[in-house]
């Protein structure tokens, strides 16, 4: 097919993708599509507009959709003229057969995810709002545009999941990208066609499956949709068989991107039958039955009748697809993947447990004030009849030659009796803890200070809370949790919490005011709880120096009480030391030594402080 | 856009709008799952006993949550339900007769014969992400409100859902209003409207059945305790499961019609099983000795109430009647214990062992002598 690695691979690969998809959107689920905002997208995207079917919808979907926008609801203006209802459609039954653009879906609210999910799984839309209960068949194709920078952020992953392919345009430039593509509209419209005749054999299905697993993709979504992908490049290509080819490219473009291991030496396939085989047998003394019951599961390659010495021909197509696969794993991938131990690697989630919460429709009602309902307010019908109601003798006569219909007199409704209700949405408390990791700070305070978060989290579930944590050890600080609700996903961040190396103190303050303030744009209210003994010894430049470390701890303490943040000290060290002391005095913080105190006495500290705010 | 929404439903219309429903032409069957056998079997114990009180299925992504699911109500048993009622009223169930259907039966030992009933699916109702409160509690009819101006009540998703299922997939995204409202009408089984002018009470007694993925964030243990068992399940880890499953739903996909007919008779087998499990449940025997065993098993694990004892019990019958066994054993207690009792275990961050871990250590330790 084309050459792989250097930009115009990588290029001639994303083209494959646009090319795929278009084939068959619904199916292949859609594209993840990781690049900055910029021409080299833009020329993607044309690209993908080009070869989808002339007068297939192609519908962007702003990150702020309404759910009456994106689901569809009560068309006010035509129920009013009307009167009676009139649902709209929204956008994703409007796309369907089509392809709907998520924008910016790297901050994408996991609510927003969900519904986009549930359209991919289902091909339909169904809905039950504002009075109207709709369905509508929604068999779309997604484009997730994703901007971000980092590896911390990305996609919710229960999006990532359903898209079959993720390109990464961010190393191609301009220069190489070239908008001809393969085949005319002509093998295009023939591909859609054939599609549904597509044959493929036990052992390609078996090739993909064998791939992900040793790749170490748990969710068995993978495989599927690489075998849709796979359908699509041998329909492409005019053949009615998928073949070797068609699983490499699919192996490529579904699987590698979704590595998070390195396969082991041995093909794990057989190396799975062997072990489950041996050990089936050491226990039952029956491996007869066990056989069967394998057999009946499905018909696999009978481990003990596939000889070493002649492979069959499904074994050498796993091992093809698993070399290519491998080849193309990203690079920047390798780094943070390890070989593949005995388990499965679980999924790096992208998930936000917090929803993002808009004041205007979520909560308990509280309330009916006057005003339209826009930018998501909702309309409160009986209010609005309420006020609407006096006016309707008066407003009959100024119409002229309006005859109310036979079925009932009509109510005349007018802009000013527009009544929307107000909802009131609890504050959520985010509590931040800014860790010490450093070798000052013994290692057994680490293991308070986790105890203390796992203890909080499950406390906080019941009010919904979220917890985040922060840890400042060696040169720098970093997000080990960000603010979650879930103890499944803190467990995990803090198991593998590292100590030791220099203390930089100002970065740690840094870092945890600047995630405050993320959540302070929320809508939401943050509490700081920095557990340090004060010694800072590296500077922001990530520098040794005492001296400077501490002017510069000072200074972001001084930062973080302008910034009015809520704060808390806990001193860590054996006895109470000045230097936090003054740090406290310097954030305004409450100043908490706790020399001896265990995980559950620094649990209660901070849910007192919590509880006081 | 035409007029298909927001009907109303009034009094000869056919009960249950075909909207509502999860489209069953295109439900995965049942019986084609692949492995999953502790999530099967704990929906197929609810299907038999409804009053153990729905599922929780939480676990990884793409392991056929939501799928088994909705390929219940291919499996369920018509129901008999009053014709014209709103609700689809149990004509043999006097006490819980809706309103109107009260009011028509007239004397309670002459309702039977002056309510007219037919055969109706069971209904397996979805409640959709994003669903606004009036929809899932019934509103004021706004076709009515607006045309006529009289107050008319609309039945939302929990009149529809009643006697049967609930579905909430993703249910750890469900806002809190409406976690809240939800916890309320399953635990008195009646829906109580109090709202834009109306006051309307209805029964609405249905099992509750939620999925998501316990990466989203966790449930209100309130919520949890809603539900009768929980299932955690596992993405399948041996190759050949993996690849039968991803063979199946491939067949599925293509040709959704033939792969339904293939396994139309093996559905039709856990159909009759589940009748004959109903019609056996009321004869199981719990004896004195698993009653022991369960209570000790509970006091053991230090569960909170006695709602775990009783679903454990419930269950284990639930289970023996499947297996047609006339009496409830130890066996069934083990089997039934994991999914009846790893949500209402106590929290203990600190242990880091899961919930699961310690229900299998306090059976182990149990039943070792």
């Amino acid at each position: 097919m084309t050459d792989i690695g250097g930009p115009a691979g990588a290029w001639a690969d994303a083209v494959w993708a646009a090319l795929l998809f278009s084939v068959a959107p619904h199916a292949v689920g859609g594209v993840a599509l990781r690049a900055h905002a910029g021409p080299v997208r833009d020329q993607w995207l044309a690209l993908l507009r080009r070869v989808l079917p002339a007068g297939s919808p192609m519908r962007r979907i702003p990150q702020h959709v309404a759910d009456d926008r994106l689901l569809g609801g009560l068309d006010l203006a035509a129920t009013l003229q009307a009167g009676r209802p009139v649902a709209q459609r929204g956008i994703l039954a409007e796309a369907d057969q089509g392809v709907v653009v998520l924008s910016m879906a790297e901050r994408l609210p996991p609510g927003l995810a969900a519904r986009v999910s549930a359209a991919i799984d289902t091909g339909e839309v169904v809905m039950a709002r504002d009075g109207v209960a709709l369905r509508n068949t929604a068999r779309v194709g997604v484009v997730a545009l994703d901007e971000s920078a980092l590896d911390d952020e990305s996609p919710p992953a229960a999006l990532l999941d359903r898209l079959a392919m993720h390109v990464d345009l961010r190393a191609i430039r301009l220069a190489d990208t070239d908008m001809t593509a393969p085949c005319d509209a002509g093998q295009l419209a023939s591909a859609r066609l054939r599609l549904g005749a597509i044959q493929c054999g036990d052992a390609a299905i078996e090739a993909l499956c064998v791939t992900a697993l040793a790749l170490g993709i748990a969710s068995l979504r993978a495989p599927l949709l690489a075998l849709q992908v796979a359908r699509a490049a041998a329909a492409l290509d005019g053949r009615l068989e998928v073949s070797q080819e068609d699983l490499v490219l699919a192996g490529r473009l579904v699987l590698a991107p979704r590595a998070t291991a390195l396969p082991a030496a041995e093909p794990p396939a057989k190396d799975a039958a062997d072990n489950s085989d041996a050990e089936k047998s050491e226990e039952s003394g029956e491996p007869a039955t066990q056989q069967q019951e394998l057999g009946a599961a499905a018909p696999l390659k009978d481990p003990d009748a596939a000889q070493p010495a002649a492979p069959d021909p499904g074994e050498t197509l796993a091992e093809t697809v698993l070399a290519a696969a491998t080849a193309s794993i990203p690079g920047g991938l390798l780094a943070r993947i390890r070989p593949v131990g005995g388990e499965l690697a679980r999924p790096r989630s992208g998930g936000r447990a917090g929803v993002m919460q808009h004041a205007t429709q979520h909560g308990r009602p509280a309330g009916v004030r006057r005003g339209e309902p826009r930018a998501g307010a909702r309309l409160n019908i009986i209010a609005t009849l309420r006020a609407a109601a006096p006016w309707q003798r008066l407003r009959r006569p100024a119409e002229s030659g309006y005859m109310p219909d036979a079925g009932g007199a009509r109510i005349q409704v007018r802009r000013e009796d527009f009544h929307v209700t107000r909802f009131r949405q609890r504050a959520q408390t985010t509590t931040i803890f800014a860790l010490d990791a450093s070798g000052s700070a013994a290692l057994h305070r680490l293991a308070e200070a986790k105890g203390a978060v796992e203890l909080l989290l499950a406390d906080c579930y019941v009010r919904r809370d979220r917890v985040a944590v922060i840890a400042f050890r060696g040169r720098n600080a970093e997000i080990l949790l960000p603010p979650t609700r879930s103890l499944v996903r803190a467990k995990r961040s803090l198991a593998g919490l590292p100590g030791g190396g220099g203390t930089p103190l100002a970065a740690g303050i840094d870092a945890a005011a600047h995630l405050a303030q993320g959540v302070l744009r929320q809508g939401g209210t943050p509490l700081l709880v920095l557990l340090t003994d004060g010694r800072a010894n590296v500077s922001r430049a990530g520098t040794g120096g005492r001296e400077q470390a501490w002017q510069e701890a000072l200074l972001a303490a001084r930062a973080l009480r302008a910034a009015r943040l809520g704060a808390m000290l806990v001193d860590t060290s054996p006895q109470p030391q000045p230097a936090a002391q003054r740090l406290a005095a310097e954030m305004h913080a409450a100043y908490l030594p706790l020399p001896h105190a265990g995980a559950a006495d620094l649990s209660a500290a901070v849910r007192s402080a919590v509880a006081l705010r | 856009m035409s007029k298909e929404a927001g009907q109303t439903v009034p009094f000869g219309d056919p009960p249950r709008p075909p909207e509502s429903r999860l489209s069953m032409a295109l439900a995965f069957p049942f019986s084609a799952i692949v492995g999953q056998a502790e999530m099967k079997l704990a929906i197929l114990i609810a299907a038999i006993d409804p009053s153990i009180g729905g599922v929780l299925v939480f676990g990884d992504r793409g392991t056929g949550k939501s799928t088994a699911v909705r390929a219940l109500a291919a499996l369920l048993p018509p129901m008999r339900a009053v014709i014209g009622c709103p609700y689809g009223c149990d004509p043999a169930a006097m006490a819980d007769l809706c309103d109107s259907c009260k009011t028509r039966g007239g004397k309670s030992s002459r309702a039977k014969a002056v309510l007219k009933s037919h055969l109706v699916p069971v209904p397996v109702v979805d409640l959709p992400l994003g669903a606004t409160e009036d929809r899932v509690v019934g509103s004021l009819d706004i076709e009515r409100a607006l045309s006529q101006g009289t107050k008319a009540f609309e039945p939302g998703l929990l009149a529809r859902a009643h006697r049967g299922f609930l579905y909430i997939d993703e249910v750890n995204l469900l806002e809190d209003h409406l976690v809240d409202l939800l916890i309320d009408v399953a635990a008195s089984g009646e829906n109580v409207i109090e709202r834009e002018g109306l006051s309307v009470r209805h029964p609405a007694r249905f099992v509750l059945v939620g999925s998501g993925n316990p990466e989203e964030g966790e449930l209100r243990p309130q919520l949890l305790d809603r539900f009768g068992l929980s299932v955690e399940v596992k993405t399948p880890t041996t190759i050949a499961d993996r690849i039968e499953v991803v063979r199946r739903r491939d067949d599925y996909e293509r040709d959704g019609a033939a792969f339904a007919a293939k396994w139309h008779k093996e559905d039709q087998r856990l159909r009759r099983l589940i009748i004959s499990a109903r019609a056996r449940l009321a004869k199981v025997k719990v004896p004195d000795a698993a009653l022991e065993h369960a209570a000790q098993l509970c006091m053991r694990l230090g569960t909170d109430g006695l709602r775990g004892e009783l679903t454990l019990m419930r269950a284990a019958r639930a289970l023996a009647a499947f297996e047609a066994d006339p009496v409830v054993g130890d066996a069934h207690l083990r089997r039934v214990a994991p999914p009846t009792l790893r949500h209402r275990l106590r929290r203990d961050p600190l242990d880091e062992a899961g919930s699961s871990v310690r229900v299998e250590r306090a059976l182990d330790e149990m039943f070792a002598t």
